[in-house]
């Protein structure tokens, strides 16, 4: 891919980074971004949860495939980044409190999990990217990963 | 009945074997009780998440079974219970990576050998009682009060 291709990558405009810290560990830095303008670095279709876009703040991601991970090491308002569309990818993203599913390389759920995910309140993106490109651009866009809030706690779930 | 049984809440749910399609159902359902009993978030996570490696468990490994959530002032509990066919070897069974799931589950997301030990991670109290032909009993213990102290 050559760089005129990529999405823009840079500090969205009148956005300040914020401290995150868990039970007095270090200091991390993170940025929150909308899902508006995660779906837009990421060139991500809405498929639910559209009425969230322009609302739901988004500091934290982590990507896998394997739900008993995401279940195990992934907090609280994480974004999911998964290429699996199974409607257990969205059951676990309510039970651990996820913010909101991307899906990777292209997958598309079926409408079982779409209208799950909408029961649920869940949104749900669907890039073309893969998935190492994908969690590269929110990375290099000041999104975090979990790994400092299993750190800082001394725990993962 | 005890004093402290009169405060608890008690409540139970069918798990039938290998209906992926209801699975998750229970975890969501226990979350939204504990939500609407004031509970801290961070102690729902820990006992949806409980509740759901438990209730994957069930639909995969057993002959069908049952969760059960209980909740006193000071702690809450959920108990799997399954009317078999019971864990040959208990310890091998709680080694993160062992799974004896098929790959239908695999493509779920599930099987991975996450499910017992993702249980434990998330309990202060966590015990497996199986018989092999009877069924097993798994609790996972989350105190209530443990939270900030």
């Amino acid at each position: 891919m050559d760089d005129t291709a990529r999405p823009a990558l840079r500090w969205p405009a009148g956005r300040v980074r914020c401290r995150v810290a868990r039970r007095g560990a270090a200091l991390m830095e993170a940025m929150h971004l909308k899902l508006e303008e995660i779906a837009r670095l990421i060139r991500a279709n809405v498929i639910a949860g559209a009425d969230k876009l322009c609302t739901l703040d988004i500091d934290t991601a982590c990507g896998a495939d394997l739900m008993s991970d995401v279940l195990a090491f992934c907090h609280e308002r994480t974004l999911l980044l998964t290429g699996l569309t199974s409607p257990q990818v969205v059951r676990s993203a309510e039970v651990a409190g996820l913010s909101g599913i991307v899906f990777v390389r292209g997958k598309k759920p079926g409408d079982d999990v779409i209208e799950l995910a909408n029961a649920l309140g869940i949104p749900l993106l669907a890039t073309d990217y893969p998935m190492f490109e994908t969690c590269g651009m929110l990375y290099r866009a000041g999104i975090g990963g979990t790994h400092r809030f299993s750190r800082a706690e001394g725990t993962s779930c | 009945m005890t004093a402290r049984d009169q405060h608890a809440l008690e409540m139970d749910f069918a798990v039938a074997r290998h209906d992926f399609a209801a699975a998750g159902e229970v975890a969501s359902r226990v979350k939204q009780v504990l939500r609407q009993l004031g509970i801290a978030s961070e102690l729902v996570r820990r006992a949806a998440v409980a509740t759901y490696e438990a209730e994957m468990n069930l639909v995969i490994h057993s002959n069908g079974g049952k969760v059960a959530l209980r909740v006193e002032p000071e702690r809450i509990v959920v108990e799997a219970c399954d009317l078999g066919p019971g864990i040959p070897d208990i310890e091998r069974a709680m080694r993160e990576g062992y799974s004896t799931a098929p790959d239908e589950v695999r493509e779920m997301g599930f099987g991975a050998g996450m499910g017992l030990p993702n249980m434990r991670r998330c309990s202060d109290s966590f015990t497996i009682d199986s018989s092999v032909g009877r069924g097993t009993t798994v609790t996972a213990v989350i105190y209530i009060a443990q939270l900030g102290s």
